[in-house]
């Protein structure tokens, strides 16, 4: 094939099968635990017990430590919520919709991708659970025989969002255990401790690489990645949904679920290459993650820009040609309003930053794509904050119109997921192959 | 008792020539173990067909019906609420846990399908026995010729591998 032919190699030239296997094992097997890596578990360690005295007061006094109250019943919690989960999609896409399109850089990226999808999932998950009030009482959202003789309201989407966060926790944690089991069998072939062999032998459930195994798995992989595709956006659709279901201006549009979809996966791409900048460099994986990964994950987040931006185009668009007066007040209070800052950072973060990335220096440059990703991160957090509050704090009842102002525990919960996402990661980067060895290995061979 | 003759091999090429020329030969009950999926293997393996999609497709056919047929239940059989007159059995309202739901059963259905048919987890098989079988994860490419094979015989079996230039021939323990 020329096409093939003419593209430039996804990894650097010059490995063996062995030496790309070993590049990637080692770093779990042998290399030595450094100084920034200290330093960062101490950090995440702390912001995560900050996590944790934040909960156990909250499970105390109740959610009135926030600054949540009537008519702002949502505030952070749930935009901590959006922006999490929406972190998560960058990973499945990466690893199922680049899979279903043969794009072969995934390779370097999608294992660390999808340990991110699965505990940005995790830090997401925890808030819709404290925001419950009485989290203790969660499984009353389940839908099991009880002697209150009731069900859950399986109209509403907040009913929705629990089976799709819940599929989508349980899928994503099974895609990624199953392309962990051949690399897990070779970190037991490889590791030179008794313990680390059985740890691994145990987890890699006796995989020994038969071809008929490998027929299912390969097929098995496929599938997942096809049904995980339709998964994200799902999830993401549903998560805008328990905006778009109620009729508040502001939230009641119909763009919600593609615009919450496009910001999700642009969020989720800069957190990949928040995570794999410094990991490239403290690593010194930079054959393996070269130059072309960080270019061609720069373009994708500056293609999904462009879809946001378009997406804020329609939305202000409807609300000035929809000739609806409650949704154009609603829009002029979001832009000049008292919260009209997050309206212009969001702007400023996921609009007009990321144009740098038209320049292929740029693209090419690991510190300024780094500030480019936090930039964006940031905006998408401002934006699902702008969402949440400016739509909530005034709608049809000037009567009812209130201000939300973020306590310290909003605050100190909002680290504490920071510190448990990190803390995590960093774990996960000690502990479980960051980079599919099988996956390399096969690069190698077909001389990629 | 012999488990098998087992020959390593340098590349997958070699590994694929060597399938084909064992087949020629008569042999049926083999395997091959590589460190990362071949293409072309399990055909030469006549490895039969291959279940797993036909799971995937059940498991989410299944949880399509139950997600589904649970919210029928509870929303218009169980506990029928009137909400501002709209029908009981609001099927659009109910997509979208139908959705998850088969999404969910057809992957848990696929991964523990594909573990049940491969027979795993099994932490221990004969073929760990053979020597350097620890790079079948790495960079070597064993076939395995099965004693249970009617045309299998110790020496005979272990010439015809060693012609096919293995870097290694090996009785392996069952």
């Amino acid at each position: 094939m020329a096409a093939r032919d003419s593209e430039p190699p996804v990894i650097r030239p010059g490995y063996t099968i062995a030496s790309a296997a070993r590049e990637i094992g080692d770093l779990v097997l042998r290399r030595p635990i450094g100084w920034p890596w200290l330093m960062g578990m101490l950090l995440s360690a702390g912001l995560l017990t900050l996590l944790a005295v934040a909960v156990v007061v909250l499970l105390v006094r109740g959610v009135g430590i926030w600054g949540i109250d009537i008519p702002v019943a949502w505030g952070f919690a749930i935009a901590n919520f959006v922006w999490w989960i929406g972190i998560g999609h960058a990973g499945t896409l990466i690893s199922a919709f680049l899979y279903l399109m043969r794009q072969r850089w995934r390779t370097s990226i999608n294992r660390f991708a999808e340990a991110m999808t699965l505990f940005a999932v995790l830090c997401a998950a925890l808030y819709p659970l404290l925001h419950l009030g009485r989290p203790w009482y969660f499984y009353w959202l389940l839908p099991y025989p009880n002697t209150m003789w009731l069900w859950p309201q399986f109209r509403s989407p907040l009913i929705f969002d629990l089976f799709a966060v819940g599929t989508y926790l349980t899928v994503s944690l099974l895609f990624w255990y199953v392309g962990l089991i051949p690399d897990l069998a070779n970190l037991r072939d490889r590791a030179p401790h008794r313990f680390q062999q059985l740890a691994y032998g145990v987890l890699a459930l006796g995989w020994r690489g038969s071809a008929r195994h490998w027929q299912r798995y390969e097929s098995l992989y496929l599938l997942l990645a096809g049904l995980a595709t339709p998964l994200v956006i799902s999830v993401h659709s549903i998560v805008s949904i328990d905006f778009a279901y109620a009729i508040v201006p502001g939230w009641h549009s119909t763009i919600f679920p593609p615009y919450f979809v496009a910001g999700a996966v642009y969020s989720g791409f800069a957190m990949v290459l928040i995570l794999a900048i410094p990991m490239r460099a403290a690593f010194r994986l930079d054959g393996l993650i070269t130059q072309r990964h960080l270019d061609l994950m720069a373009q994708l987040m500056l293609a999904m820009g462009l879809l946001v931006a378009y997406s804020y185009a329609t939305e202000f668009f409807s609300s000035w040609y929809g000739g609806n007066p409650p949704e154009w007040t609603a829009f002029v209070n979001q832009v000049t309003g008292v919260y009209a800052p997050l309206f212009w950072g969001t702007l400023f973060c996921n609009v007009l930053s990321v144009q740098v990335l038209w320049a292929p220096k740029v693209r090419r440059s690991p510190v300024a794509l780094f500030v480019v990703s936090l930039l964006v991160l940031l905006g998408m957090w401002i934006e699902r904050v702008m969402i949440v509050i400016t739509a909530l704090h005034r709608d049809y009842l000037p009567s009812r119109w209130g201000l939300y102002v973020p306590t310290f525990w909003d605050w100190a919960t909002l680290c504490g997921t920071i510190g448990l996402f990190f803390f995590l990661f960093l774990l996960f980067v000690r502990l479980l192959p960051i980079i599919s060895i099988s996956e390399v290995e096969k690069l190698v061979e077909e001389g990629a | 008792m012999s488990y098998g003759m087992m020959a390593a091999f340098q590349t997958p090429e070699e590994l694929l020539a060597a399938v084909r020329a064992a087949r020629t030969e008569g042999y049926r009950d083999m395997d091959a173990y590589t460190p990362f999926p071949i293409e072309g293997l399990a055909d030469a393996l006549e490895a039969g067909p291959n279940r797993v999609p036909l799971i995937v497709l059940l498991g989410g056919i299944a949880g399509a019906l139950v997600g589904y047929g649970l919210q029928y239940y509870a929303m218009a059989l169980n506990y029928p609420l009137n909400v501002g007159g709209r029908p009981l059995n609001s099927w659009p309202a109910f997509i979208p846990i139908t959705f998850e739901l088969s999404v969910l059963t057809a992957a848990i259905a696929g991964v523990v399908g594909m573990l049940a048919l491969n027979g795993l987890p099994r932490p221990y098989h004969p073929a760990f026995n053979a020597p350097c079988f620890n790079l079948a994860t790495l960079d070597r490419f064993f076939l395995c010729i099965e004693a249970r094979d009617p045309a299998f015989s110790a020496e005979a079996t272990r010439r015809f591998l060693e012609a096919l230039n293995p870097t290694e021939v090996s009785d392996v323990e069952g």
